[in-house]
């Protein structure tokens, strides 16, 4: 047998910290409030959970300002799992960031949902051992979070309304952006890097690889497993789902389904079958009657 | 030769794009009936509850149970070697592995992401340089039964690890841009 020479374990390189957004390919993150929610989450078949005080659409009709959650919640959350267990910190509040981190979350997402802490800077995210998923309305917002140090992407769409047509505009957005790209002259992609206002280098490596350089999944929206298959055959490769779970009829069959038509997004016959009986989906929201739209923050 | 990879969920894209580049045909197994024509199979890393419940709602679990007995050579990175594994500890209650590799495999045994970490690993059979291995929220292999042999170790912990044509990987040799792992695999069971 082998005698296993070791070397140093490194921890919180690029690709151990996107390794773990690959791992999450395919599946459903979901939003939890408590520890209860967060077993459900898991016995349906949930790769993480992301542990909030409310859900977007709470947040929404309750305003004020939204912060990170208590240590307390998601210490509870985190004993209650076995799966990964995310966090959101506001835009720019690295300190949030940091307490999350010594709280060992497995992820931050620094979250246009909750109130933005800082109006001109996003979170140096190379600072973090601790990986961060950051959200995008289109290519150059994307690409402006991966050099700050993203390690995945997640469309923003328009969280807690249920509709699902703002996750589609991003979506849309980013890959149609990333298609032109890839057709691009080198003189071109000088141009597009000005209009993106993105790393020159980066839009170059998108161009070259036809995609981005970490995982990109879909958030906003999500309220049917019908939803869920539109994005990923859209080009997302996962889905969080925030309000649509636990303000559906039936948190437990909609959970289920959603990560069932996660997996076989392609196969419309085994979507519908999942769709059958689920109840009232969580009640959904015209974007253009919204108070507040959570997109647009983020710089 | 054509190889199957399991595609539930998980980093089964990194598999299928190393297996191509190997010059296997590669598919992707979601159904039963697309696991009937492929010569070895790949179970990916993810998340392995999500993978057990899927593995029952797609009615998987028992063809491919069936054919891994019948012989069909497996290799299963992370979460695929909890599926593969005869026992595993600090899983589910309701999480029944497969039982196809006689290993008790711990989960999430270096703790949260925070602790994922990279190293050089020495693997028999390979020459220099090492191979880079990727540990995300790795599982640890606590037992090995005495038919299972043990091909590379870190730190005193065996991290591949195989039993007739069934292989197991603690770490991701998908994420290494190193194909040397799927190769030595292909070319043993082949």
């Amino acid at each position: 047998m082998n005698q296993g020479q070791s070397s140093y374990p490194e921890v919180g390189t690029a690709r151990v910290k996107r390794g773990l957004a690959e791992m999450l390919r395919g599946g459903v993150i979901m939003d939890v409030v408590n520890a209860e929610q967060a077993k459900i989450a898991e016995d349906a078949g949930a790769t993480a959970v992301m542990a909030l005080e409310r859900v977007p659409s709470d947040i929404r009709r309750d305003g004020g300002v939204a912060r990170m959650s208590d240590p307390m919640m998601i210490e509870a959350i985190q004993a209650a799992v076995t799966i990964p267990v995310m966090a959101k910190c506001r835009i720019g509040h690295f300190a949030e960031a940091q307490v999350l981190q010594s709280l060992d979350v497995d992820y931050i997402d620094e979250s246009e949902v909750l109130t933005p802490a800082d109006e001109a800077h996003h979170v140096d995210k190379w600072a973090f051992t601790v990986p961060f998923v950051c959200g995008a309305t289109n290519l150059g917002e994307a690409l402006r979070r991966i050099s700050e140090g993203a390690c995945m992407i997640r469309s923003k769409g328009e969280a807690g309304t249920g509709n699902i047509v703002e996750a589609v505009r991003h979506l849309r957005s980013i890959l149609g952006d990333i298609r032109a790209l890839t057709v691009a002259t080198p003189e071109e992609l000088f141009a597009w890097a000005k209009e993106l206002r993105a790393p020159v280098d980066l839009v170059q490596e998108v161009a070259s690889r036809g995609e981005l350089p970490v995982p990109m999944f879909c958030a906003g929206g999500i309220a049917t497993p019908a939803d869920a298959a539109l994005v990923m055959q859209l080009g997302a490769q996962a889905v969080f789902v925030g309000s649509g779970i636990f303000k559906s009829e039936q948190p437990e069959v909609m959970a289920k389904a959603i990560v069932e038509a996660t997996t076989h997004y392609a196969d419309a016959s085994i979507v519908a079958k999942v769709s059958r009986g689920l109840g009232a989906a969580m009640p959904g929201a015209e974007i253009d009657k919204l108070d507040v739209t959570f997109a647009d923050r983020g710089w | 030769m054509k190889a199957g990879v399991l595609a539930l969920q998980g980093a089964f894209r990194e598999h299928r794009e190393m297996l191509a580049a190997l010059g296997v045909a590669v598919t992707e197994i979601r159904t039963p009936d697309q696991l009937g024509d492929v010569d070895a199979l790949v179970i990916p890393g993810g998340e392995s509850t999500t993978m057990a419940h899927l593995l029952e709602s797609s009615a998987l679990r028992e063809p491919l149970s069936a054919a891994i007995a019948d012989g069909l050579p497996v290799l299963g990175t992370c979460a695929g070697l909890i599926v593969l594994a005869r026992e595993v500890l600090d899983g589910r209650p309701d999480q029944e592995p497969l039982g196809a590799i006689d290993i008790t495999a711990r989960r999430n045994a270096y703790g949260r992401q925070r602790q994922s970490f990279e190293a050089d690993l020495t693997i028999e059979g390979l020459t220099a340089p090492a191979f880079r291995g990727v540990f995300i929220r790795a599982p640890a292999i606590e037992r090995v039964g005495d038919a299972v042999e043990v091909l590379a170790e870190h730190n005193g912990r065996p991290v591949l690890a195989r039993e007739a044509r069934v292989w197991v990987t603690t770490f991701h040799p998908e994420l290494a841009r190193d194909s040397r792992v799927h190769k030595r695999f292909l070319e043993e069971v082949a």
